[in-house]
């Protein structure tokens, strides 16, 4: 039965999620099309990209972009079309300006403070390895004896 | 001391998070906010071989409301759009958003109609420029035809006192 399942899970993977069929006079046309719902986000449901998902304001993009294409328009423009009506938030990969900054230098900024931290960590750790100096051992003799003769 | 640190980047976590609990991943910016709203010709509900485009309304300041029969919080709104059209402070104008006329005409005579007028956009394509991604929404139009405030979600008495009506004094003291 857990096999059955198992096999059914894996099985559903390979189900396609868009309905309608568009043909393309120009293959490269396709994969286009291809590209850029991929990139589109779904704003109903906003963790999907406009290819995957069902919803219907998805089926209206995913027309436009393919009139728009058949139309001769450029990615450029396509994507002009869609930020001027849905903003940055329709792209996957947000424009990089003063707004998303943070968002673009944030994994930037964390690898670094994790680098330097882990730079601090290593220093401390070859401190406490390190010899002790004669001073410091004569210090250590000294304290000993101290300590016998009390 | 040692936990000062780990305390430190605690809070900042909770802080953040905190914020983004706070935060409604469904409220979109609009980027039609202060531009000219998209302009549209679309046949009248009640009078097909009539078109209504945002012109027309040029020098008012008004509402422009996306609604749908097949739309449930829509129901929600309509009693106070209901309410707020009979104080006669703004005229509302509703786009009838992919939906069935026959379906949009009984819903109007049934719950009672707040608009000036409605236009039908089946296709969902004037929906498309306007940015429409959650039916209702709600669009504030000044007298210049540039989009002043955009509400995703229904119009309630709390945004409509707090947000709406304000909005609507200011914009009825500027100059045409």
């Amino acid at each position: 039965m857990k096999k059955l399942l198992l096999v059914a899970l894996l099985l559903s993977q390979s189900v396609q999620a868009v309905t309608e069929v568009y043909s393309f006079s120009n293959p490269s046309y396709e994969l286009r099309y291809q590209a850029l719902t991929e990139e589109l986000r779904c704003l109903v449901c906003q963790n999907q990209n406009i290819a995957d998902s069902h919803a219907e304001l998805a089926q209206d993009l995913r027309r436009k972009v393919y009139e728009m294409i058949t139309a001769g328009k450029t990615d450029e423009q396509i994507v002009e079309y869609m930020t001027d009506r849905y903003g940055d938030f329709v792209l996957y990969r947000p424009p990089l300006n003063p707004k998303t900054m943070i968002l673009w230098l944030a994994p930037i900024l964390t690898v670094l403070s994790g680098l330097v931290g882990f730079g601090f960590l290593l220093r401390r750790r070859r401190q406490v390895d390190q010899q002790p100096s004669d001073a410091e051992l004569q210090r250590v003799r000294d304290m000993l004896n101290k300590s016998d003769t009390k | 001391m040692r936990f000062l640190i780990p305390l430190g980047i605690f809070i900042v976590m909770v802080v953040f998070l905190g914020i983004g609990l706070k935060l409604d991943p469904r409220e979109v910016p609009s980027p039609l906010i202060g531009k000219p709203v998209p302009t549209f010709k679309l046949p009248q509900l009640h009078a097909p071989e009539q078109t209504f485009a945002p012109e027309d309304m040029k020098g008012k300041v008004w509402l422009l409301n996306v609604w749908a029969s097949w739309c449930v919080s829509c129901r929600a709104e309509h009693a106070v759009l209901n309410q707020f059209a009979k104080s006669g402070q703004v005229e509302i104008v509703g786009l009838n958003y992919k939906d069935e006329p026959a379906d949009a005409q009984r819903w109007l005579s049934q719950l009672g109609n707040p608009y000036k007028l409605s236009v039908m956009d089946v296709q969902g394509m004037a929906g498309l420029d306007l940015g429409v991604y959650g039916v209702p929404e709600t669009f504030v139009i000044d007298k210049k035809g540039l989009v002043r405030h955009k509400l995703t979600g229904p119009v309630d008495p709390q945004n409509l006192q707090a947000e709406i009506i304000p909005l609507l004094q200011t914009l009825n003291g500027e100059p045409g």
